[in-house]
C-alpha cells in the first residue's frame, strides 16, 4: 500500500507536499497516532527515526519528523504544527523510538516547543538559565547577558503530560539521587575526545547511570547558516565533525545541487567520492589510535598517527588543507587533482596493506585487548535503531545501514563494496567494523583511481544562488554515521532553516543504557569505540 | 668451581681502610656517624642519578618501539640534558596548595612514598662488601619496607579530597596488597633454595650458578610471576590503572605539583629499578659474573667485568623487559586485575614454593 493512502487512512485531512521531500503534513493532535502507526507497520516498519527538526514558520512552530524504514528504506517526512507561540505543545514520539528523547530535547532547547510525555525535557546544549529560545526568528540576540557564574546542573528532569482540562502539569523525574556517587567525566578530560562532559554515578568502579552534558562548544551554526548565502554556508559543514570534512561537504553541496538543479561532472563525482573514502580511512586510523590509546597502549597510537600523516599529505597537496579541506564546492570541487594525487594515492594504499597486519598483531590478538572488549558494552540490534546509532556502531549491532548501500549517491552505484555488518553488538564488533571498513575504503578506491574521466571538476555557478522554496535533504555515509543535511528554503539566497544529522548525538545518548552495569574503565573504552565527535554534537 | 674472584671482587678492604682510617684520628663513634651520612648522601644522589638515567631511558626505549626519536634537542644530539633539563623545571614548580584538603596528610602522602623507596633501594647488594642495608632477613625487610609505599598513595587519594584521586588510591591499594601475596611466595620460593633470607647470603649463594639455573623450571616460573608481581608493585603499565591517564587524568597524584609530584614521579621509576634489582638479586645472581662451568678463560675474561657492573647490566637488561612489556601492552580493568592475582597468579606461586620445596627436599636441584 502507498505510504500517502495509508497516513490518509489515519488522518483524512493530512495534506502532501512535494516540493523536495516528501511531507505530510499531520495536524498535532494525531502525529502520535500517525507515528505509532508507521512504526508498527506491518509490511514496512518506519522504526528509524532520522532526525526531529525544530521548526520556526513565524505563525506556528512546529516539528519536521524524518523516519525510514529499515527494510525497505523508503523515506517519509511528518510536519506538525502548533500556532501556540506563547506555550507552544506537541505529543512527544519517545514512546516509539528512543532517540526522539534528545532530538526533542534539542527542540524544546532551540525553540521552546514542549513536548508532552518526553521524560527529560531539560535544555540540552545552552545553560540552564537561558533566557528565551535561540532559533526562534522573534528571537532578541540581546536577551542573554555574558554570564560569568557557574552553571549549576539539576539533578532532576521536567516531564510534562496534559491534564483533561487542557492545563499542563509538571512531573520531576529523578537524574541523580543526593546519595549517588557521581564523578564528572569532563568537559576537560582526556578521553572524552573533546568538550563532553559525562555526569557519572558510580558504584564502587561499577558505573550506574550516565548522563551526558552537552554544548560546551556550541557555536550556533544552524543560527549562523540563516544568515549567510549557499555558498557561505559550506564553509562551516567542516568544522562540524572535522574528521568526516570532506563528507559533510559533499552532504551540503548535494542537497544544494539537488535543490538548485545543478548538474555536476562525473570527474567530479570521482574525485568526491576518492576522497570521502580517504576521509573515511582518515577517520579510521584516528579511531584505532584514540580506541587503543584510551585503553592505555601507547604504541599502536602511534601506528594510526604515521599511516594517517601520509593521507594527510595527499589531502594537503591537492586541497592544501590537512584537517579542515575546503575543497567540496557547489558545482564540483574547489581545484582539480594534484598531478601525483593518483601516484601517491596507490602507493598509501599498497603501503597500507602491507603494514596493517602490524595494527592486528599488537592490539587485535592481544589477549588483554579482547577481554576488554569482547561482550562488553552490548548494543542490541533493536536498541540500534531505536536509539538511530547509525555508522560503525549500528552495523556492529546487525543493523544494515550504509547509506552508500540503501541510498547510494555519487559513484557508489557504480563500484563493488561490501558493508560490513557484525552481529554480536559489543566494543569488539565496533573495533572490528572500522577495521573492516579500512580494507573496503581501499578497494573502492583501487577501483575508481585509475578511471577518472577527464572533465570539468567544476561547474560554473552563479554568485548567488536562489533555491526554490520546498524541503530538501541529502544524506551521506560519514565516517561514523548517517550525516543528514535538511534544508528548508523559502525562495531566497539564504536558507530558511538549514539542520544538519549529528552522526554523534545519538551514540552518546545510547551511551547510558550501554555502559550500565559496567566498569569505569569500559565506559571509556566504550566511548572510544563508538568512536563520537564533539563538534558535531554541538554544533 | 673456582670461587677465587669472591676474594677479588670484594670492596670489604677498602671500607675497613677506610673505617681504620677515620678510627686513627677520631673517636669511633663519630666516624661511624660521619660514614653515615657519607652513605646516605651517596644512596640520595644515587637515587636522583639513577631517576634521571631512567627516565631517559624510559623516553628512548619508548621511542624506539613506538617509531619515534625521542629527545633529541636539548643537550647535543641525544637530547642528554632533557631530563636534567625537566628535573630543573620541577625543582622550581610552585607547590599548590589545595582548599578543603587535609594538609597535614596531603604533605606527607610524597614522603612516606619516597621514604619507601629508599628504604628498599638501600637493600640492593651493589657488589661484594657493597650492601648497606644487611641483614639476616634481608628480603623479608624489603617486602615489608616497600610496603609503606601504599600507604602514602592512600593517603595521598584520600587527603586530595578529589573523587578522582580516591578512585585511583583505592584501585592501587586492592593491586598492591594483592600482588604482594605473589611476590612474597615467589620471593620465599627463593629463600628456600639459597637456604638463607640475608640478601648478600643469597648472592653469594649464586657463587656456583643462578638461580634461575639452579632451580630450573620452579625457578623459572617464579621469575616470570616475580617480573608480574612486582610490575603491578610498581605501578606500571598494564597494570597502571592507579593513576589511568585516560580515566582518572592521572588517579591518585592528580592534585599534586611541583617537586610533590616529583617525589611521585621519582618514586615510580625508582620502584622500577628497584623491582628489576631485587629480580637480578634473586633469579640473576646479583652482582655475580656469568661463568659456565669448565670455560675457564672465559670465566676470566667475565672476571674482567667489575661486580657493580654486572648488577647494572643484569638490572637494566630486566628494566628493558619491563619497559618492553609496559609499552606494548593495553591497560588491564579493575576486576581483570583483581581475577587474574587471586585465581591464577597466587595460586601458580603457592604451587611454585611447593614443587621448589619438593625439589629441595630430594635434592633435584642443582
Amino acid at each position: 500500500m502507498d505510504i500517502k493512502n495509508k497516513i490518509s487512512n489515519i488522518v483524512p485531512n493530512a495534506e502532501f507536499k512535494e516540493q523536495g521531500d516528501l511531507i505530510a503534513v499531520v495536524p498535532a493532535d494525531s502525529l502520535h497516532k500517525v507515528a505509532e502507526a508507521l512504526r508498527y507497520d506491518k509490511e514496512d516498519a518506519m522504526d528509524y527515526l532520522r532526525e526531529i527538526v525544530g521548526m520556526d514558520w513565524g505563525e506556528t512552530l512546529g516539528a519536521l519528523y524524518y523516519l525510514e524504514s529499515t527494510t525497505s528504506h523508503n523515506r517519509i517526512v511528518l510536519r506538525t504544527e502548533t500556532s501556540d507561540r506563547e506555550n507552544p505543545m506537541l505529543p512527544s514520539v519517545s514512546d516509539l523510538w528512543k532517540t526522539a528523547i534528545i532530538k526533542e530535547r534539542e527542540a524544546f532547547d532551540f525553540f521552546g516547543i514542549k513536548f508532552i510525555g518526553n521524560p527529560d525535557m531539560r535544555r540540552l546544549f545552552l545553560r540552564e538559565d537561558w533566557v528565551g529560545f535561540p532559533m526562534r526568528k522573534d528571537y532578541d540576540l540581546k536577551s542573554n547577558e555574558l554570564n560569568m557564574s557557574n552553571e549549576v546542573n539539576a539533578d532532576t528532569t521536567e516531564e510534562y503530560s496534559l491534564n483533561p482540562d487542557g492545563t499542563l502539569s509538571c512531573k520531576h523525574n529523578v537524574v541523580f539521587n543526593p546519595e549517588d556517587f557521581v564523578v564528572n567525566i569532563g568537559p576537560q578530560h582526556p578521553s572524552t575526545h573533546g568538550a563532553l562532559r559525562l555526569r557519572t554515578a558510580l558504584d564502587g568502579e561499577t558505573v550506574k547511570k550516565v548522563d551526558p552534558v552537552c554544548g560546551y562548544i556550541h557555536r550556533g551554526i544552524e543560527k549562523m547558516n540563516e544568515s549567510l548565502t549557499y555558498p557561505q554556508t559550506l564553509a562551516l559543514t567542516d568544522r562540524l565533525d572535522y574528521l568526516s570534512a570532506h563528507q559533510s561537504r559533499h552532504a551540503l553541496c548535494m542537497c544544494i545541487e539537488k535543490a538548485a538543479g545543478i548538474e555536476i561532472s562525473e570527474r567530479a563525482q570521482y574525485i568526491r567520492t576518492i576522497m570521502d573514502e580517504l576521509q573515511r580511512i582518515d577517520s579510521h586510523l584516528l579511531f584505532y589510535s584514540c580506541l587503543v590509546l584510551d585503553m592505555g597502549g601507547f604504541t599502536p597510537f602511534f601506528y594510526g598517527f604515521r599511516e594517517r600523516e601520509m593521507v594527510l599529505d595527499i589531502f594537503e597537496e591537492t586541497t592544501g588543507g590537512r584537517l579542515i579541506q575546503n575543497y567540496n564546492m557547489i558545482g564540483g570541487v574547489q581545484a582539480d587533482l594534484h598531478p601525483d594525487f593518483q601516484k601517491k594515492v596507490k602507493e598509501f594504499i599498497k603501503h597500507m596493506r602491507g603494514i596493517i597486519h602490524e595494527y592486528h598483531e599488537i592490539f587485535t590478538g592481544n589477549v588483554i585487548a579482547t577481554t576488554r572488549l569482547k561482550g562488553v558494552g552490548v548494543l542490541s540490534r533493536e536498541d540500534a535503531i531505536s536509539y538511530a546509532t547509525t555508522g560503525g556502531t549500528g552495523r556492529a549491532s546487525g543493523w544494515s545501514n550504509d547509506v552508500r548501500k540503501h541510498h547510494p549517491y555519487a559513484m557508489y552505484d557504480k563500484v563493488d563494496f561490501k558493508e560490513i555488518v557484525y552481529t554480536e553488538g559489543d566494543s569488539f564488533a565496533r573495533y572490528m567494523v572500522r577495521m573492516d571498513e579500512i580494507m573496503e575504503s581501499m578497494h573502492i578506491i583501487e577501483q575508481l583511481i585509475d578511471n577518472i574521466p577527464e572533465g570539468e571538476y567544476r561547474v560554473k555557478t552563479k554568485p548567488i544562488i536562489r533555491i526554490p522554496e520546498g524541503n530538501y535533504s541529502a544524506s551521506v555515509e560519514s565516517s561514523r554515521g548517517e550525516f543528514g543535511v535538511f534544508l528548508e528554503s523559502h525562495g531566497d539566497k539564504s536558507p530558511y532553516r538549514l539542520h544538519y544529522r549529528s552522526t554523534g548525538l545519538p551514540l552518546v545518548h545510547a551511551l547510558d543504557s550501554v555502559c550500565r552495569g559496567e566498569k569505569l574503565a569500559d565506559l571509556i573504552a566504550i566511548g572510544a569505540s563508538m568512536d563520537f565527535v564533539i563538534p558535531d554534537i554541538d554544533r | 668451581m673456582n670461587t677465587s674472584f669472591l676474594d677479588y671482587y670484594s670492596i670489604q678492604p677498602v671500607t675497613n681502610w677506610i673505617h681504620e682510617t677515620l678510627c686513627s684520628v677520631m673517636p669511633e663513634a663519630l666516624a661511624i656517624f660521619i660514614e653515615c651520612v657519607v652513605i646516605g648522601v651517596i644512596v640520595v644522589a644515587l637515587y636522583a642519578v639513577l631517576a634521571i638515567v631512567l627516565i631517559y631511558m624510559e623516553r628512548k626505549v619508548c621511542a624506539a618501539f613506538q617509531c619515534r626519536i625521542g629527545p633529541n634537542r636539548v643537550g647535543g644530539k641525544g637530547g642528554l640534558l632533557q631530563v636534567p633539563a625537566d628535573v630543573l623545571k620541577i625543582l622550581t614548580k610552585e607547590i599548590i596548595r589545595l582548599k578543603n584538603s587535609d594538609n597535614f596528610l596531603y604533605d606527607l602522602a610524597p614522603y612516606l612514598v619516597i621514604l619507601a623507596s629508599i628504604l628498599t633501594f638501600s637493600c640492593l647488594p651493589w657488589n661484594k662488601g657493597a650492601q648497606i642495608l644487611d641483614m639476616n632477613i634481608g628480603v623479608l625487610f624489603v617486602l615489608a619496607a616497600s610496603s609503606i609505599g601504599v600507604v602514602g598513595i592512600l593517603l595521598a587519594g584520600w587527603s586530595s579530597n578529589n573523587k578522582y584521586t580516591m578512585i585511583g588510591a583505592v584501585r592501587s591499594g586492592a593491586m598492591i596488597i594483592s600482588y604482594e601475596l605473589s611476590m612474597g611466595i615467589t620471593v620465599l620460593a627463593m629463600v628456600v633454595l639459597s637456604e638463607t633470607a640475608s640478601i648478600s647470603g643469597i648472592v653469594e649463594a649464586q657463587a656456583n650458578g643462578w638461580n634461575i639455573f639452579k632451580g630450573h623450571i620452579p625457578a623459572i616460573l617464579a621469575f616470570v610471576v616475580f617480573l608480574i608481581a612486582g610490575n603491578a608493585e610498581a605501578n606500571r603499565g598494564p597494570f597502571d590503572l592507579a593513576e589511568a591517564e585516560q580515566e582518572l587524568t592521572a588517579g591518585y597524584h592528580t592534585e599534586y605539583s611541583g617537586l610533590h609530584f616529583g617525589f611521585f614521579y621519582l618514586a615510580e621509576y625508582l620502584n622500577l629499578f628497584i623491582t628489576a634489582g631485587i629480580a637480578s638479586t634473586l633469579f640473576l645472581g646479583g652482582w655475580m659474573p656469568f661463568h659456565i662451568a669448565g670455560l675457564d678463560a672465559f670465566n676470566n675474561i667475565m672476571d674482567y667485568i667489575p661486580g657493580v657492573g654486572w648488577f647494572f647490566i643484569k638490572t637494566f637488561f630486566v628494566v628493558w623487559l619491563l619497559m618492553w612489556i609496559k609499552w606494548t601492552f593495553p591497560r588491564l580493568r579493575i576486576d581483570q586485575i583483581l581475577t587474574f592475582e587471586w585465581k591464577y597468579l597466587m595460586p601458580t606461586s603457592l604451587l611454585i614454593l611447593v614443587l621448589m620445596v619438593v625439589l629441595k627436599v630430594f635434592g633435584l636441584v642443582f
